[in-house]
């Protein structure tokens, strides 16, 4: 188990890992949104020289249905090579995949078949609840301490949610990683500053008000989540809340930046209550606090309420619904997904108050249903979603589905899934590549793209 | 043992606990290349040096200690048993320890570090058997006295420490100045299963 090097895709710095080898495979979470047959981790091949480029090359289906897949990640990665808990001798191999549903965790193994990977342990909701306390298991990363797993529901599905640690050999879960979560209550997404010892953690809401879609009065009330929280990563203590707001809802996806040194990261808020927009923020230390600026506000966009939704037709509007984002490894540029407007947008973000855009494509959305070349239907559902960049930068991939209960309120016919990938330019700039487009077997649907070897949202590094 | 001088093997302990990536000298790097700053690489390196003298000094004060009131052969072989004990935990559960002290750690928060580090990793048991003959050979002519094992103990400290810190000294600032850390990705060889077999030998030493 343990090796003699270093595993080779362990880099100390994000400025060496954006020199890896490309990628030839992609893991991606696909689920049955009936809940009737098992999800899978579907295979892809994204290595242009291969004959089944663009085709799904092997899959591995869960052992039950319902645990609706959603993120994942390593078991191991280039933190491994942190100066302060050095465990260079691990390997990346490993696949943790929660259901979010089914609060089920399960291990798999990616060697020696890369290409067909398999089930080698299952943890039940059962043996979670009992040791962490936790269920409905959302983001994992590996970190510090082995790997880190956080959870929107305690046991009983209510507040609060929040994270547990399993032992990266053994893969035995742990206990709850708080030790003092302050008024922390509501879990979504977390990542941290391992120069900064400083955990980020952000907020969407318990089980009951999201399982069934989400619920209006909740959204209108304010009630959903709306908060940053910073913690110390290694006293796992609560130490700052940032409050973004009764105007903003849904406080998604957090990004710090991969360089070690620099203490600050992006998150996107989902939509405003004023306005249906969207926004981007950028979180950064000042004095000896946290403190948060909206750096990016993208507008809804008028539409014929006769071509909206149920729950957008009173607004006369699509609202971008801005779910996933993703900075590239030299924290150049940030990838904002507009699940609702259907654009995926490059900001150059190097000054990261002022970020610039630089890049824009469209395909899918709620009224503008853009296709792609290489699509047979002319008609395109869903939007960008859940995005993945490679090490290097020069390509990004994303899927088209938010979420099994969500997916209908905002796009009410369902979703055909689907999967494509973008050309970056030198100076930022984003264009389809037009030989790729991964169009998803009925039945089931993508979210979270994993990238063979890391990506730009799988690994922290602790040197400059 | 006899053949080669005690104060040779001290050293070269020394040199090997220093060598580890994991003993501090990777840590006072990175500390560096986070600040910028060469003099924090060199500061860096005094309290990684104290924190892991001072566990092994506890391991030898206890030694000497012990060396009064338990003879030395049923002490060897409670100390062997100990090192190969102590080298299955490391096997076991190294991986497991909770991690304190983090980047933006100060100097105190260094020398912990650094102490916690020497003691899980059993750097002071490593020593055991250079340090029962040297220190516990009271001759049959000459009765075996605090007084006289003390100094003795310290020195032999003191000896690792010298070994270790010059060893610190000249990786941490070539690493700095020169190598990089690119280095590492193949480099970084796995001296954590060494450091377990260095162990296990030792406590078979003493047993035998």
């Amino acid at each position: 188990m343990a090796l003699w090097q270093p595993d080779p895709s362990f880099y100390p710095s994000p400025r060496m890992a954006a020199k890896a080898a490309k990628e030839t495979l992609a893991y991606v979470a696909s689920f049955d949104p009936d809940r009737k047959k098992p999800d899978a981790i579907a295979v892809v091949d994204v290595d242009p020289k291969s004959p089944s480029y663009s085709r799904i090359v092997g899959q591995v289906d869960m052992p039950n249905a319902g645990d609706e897949l959603h993120h994942f990640g390593w078991n191991a990665c280039s933190s491994c090579l942190c100066p302060n808990a050095p465990h260079p001798h691990m390997e990346r191999r490993y696949l943790v995949v929660p259901g979010l549903r089914s609060s089920r965790l399960h291990i798999i193994d990616t060697k020696p078949d890369p290409k067909n990977p398999k089930i080698v342990r299952v943890i039940e909701p059962e043996e979670i609840a009992e040791k962490a306390g936790y269920s409905r298991l959302h983001t994992t990363h590996c970190g510090p301490e082995g790997i880190y797993v956080n959870a929107l529901g305690n046991a009983e599905g209510k507040a609060p949610g929040g994270i547990f640690l399993l032992d990266p050999v053994s893969f035995d879960v742990l206990g709850q990683w708080e030790m003092d979560r302050g008024p922390q209550k509501l879990a979504y997404d977390f990542w941290w500053h391992l120069g900064h010892d400083t955990m980020v953690t952000s907020e969407w809401g318990t089980p009951d008000t999201f399982e069934n879609g989400l619920v209006p009065e909740i959204l209108l009330g304010s009630k959903y989540g709306r908060r940053l929280h910073f913690w110390d990563l290694h006293k796992r203590k609560h130490l700052q809340e940032i409050d973004f707001g009764e105007e903003h809802q849904l406080v998604f996806e957090l990004r710090p930046a991969h360089d070690p040194t620099k203490a600050y990261g992006f998150v996107g808020c989902v939509i405003s209550l004023k306005d249906l927009s969207a926004s981007i923020w950028t979180w950064y230390r000042e004095g000896d606090k946290w403190a948060v600026k909206k750096v990016i506000e993208i507008p809804a966009e008028p539409a014929d309420p006769d071509l909206l939704p149920p729950v957008l037709k009173g607004f006369k509007a699509v609202a971008p619904l801005v779910t996933d984002i993703d900075l590239s490894m030299d924290d150049r540029f940030l990838y904002v997904s507009c699940w609702g407007t259907g654009d995926m947008i490059q900001y150059d973000v190097s000054d990261p108050f002022s970020p610039k855009e630089t890049g824009r494509v469209r395909i899918g959305g709620i009224v503008s249903r853009a296709t792609h070349a290489k699509a047979t239907n002319g008609a395109l559902n869903g939007g960008p979603q859940m995005v993945e960049i490679s090490r290097d930068g020069k390509r990004v991939y994303f899927t088209n589905s938010l979420y099994g209960p969500i997916d209908p309120q905002f796009y009410p016919e369902g979703i055909d899934g689907w999967m494509v990938k973008l050309h970056v330019g030198e100076n930022g700039g984003i264009t389809f590549d037009e030989n790729f487009f991964v169009d998803w077997p009925k039945g089931h649907r993508p979210h979270q793209v994993r990238l063979e070897g890391g990506d730009c949202s799988s690994d922290s590094y602790c040197y400059p | 043992m006899n053949s080669v001088s005690p104060w040779l093997v001290l050293a070269g302990l020394g040199a090997f606990h220093g060598l580890n990536p994991a003993m501090g000298w990777l840590f006072a790097v990175a500390l560096g290349l986070h600040r910028k700053s060469r003099k924090i690489v060199l500061m860096s390196l005094a309290p990684i040096a104290i924190g892991h003298t001072v566990s092994i000094a506890v391991v030898a004060v206890v030694v000497v200690a012990l060396g009064f009131f338990v003879d030395q052969r049923p002490l060897e072989i409670a100390a062997g048993v100990l090192l190969i004990g102590w080298a299955i935990y490391h096997m076991a559960y190294g991986h497991r320890h909770r991690v304190r002290i983090g980047m933006q750690t100060g100097m105190a928060g260094l020398g912990v570090w650094s102490f916690l580090m020497a003691s899980a990793h059993g750097a002071g048991l490593m020593l055991v058997p250079v340090l029962i003959p040297l220190c516990l050979s009271g001759s049959p002519a000459q009765e075996l006295t605090a007084a006289g094992s003390l100094p003795i103990a310290l020195a032999a400290v003191g000896t690792h420490m010298a070994a270790m810190l010059a060893v610190i000294l000249a990786i941490a600032i070539s690493v700095y100045e020169w190598l990089g850390l690119s280095f590492l990705r193949r480099g970084w060889i796995n001296l954590d299963l060494i450091w377990t077999a260095a162990l296990v030998i030792t406590g078979l030493i003493l047993i035998m």
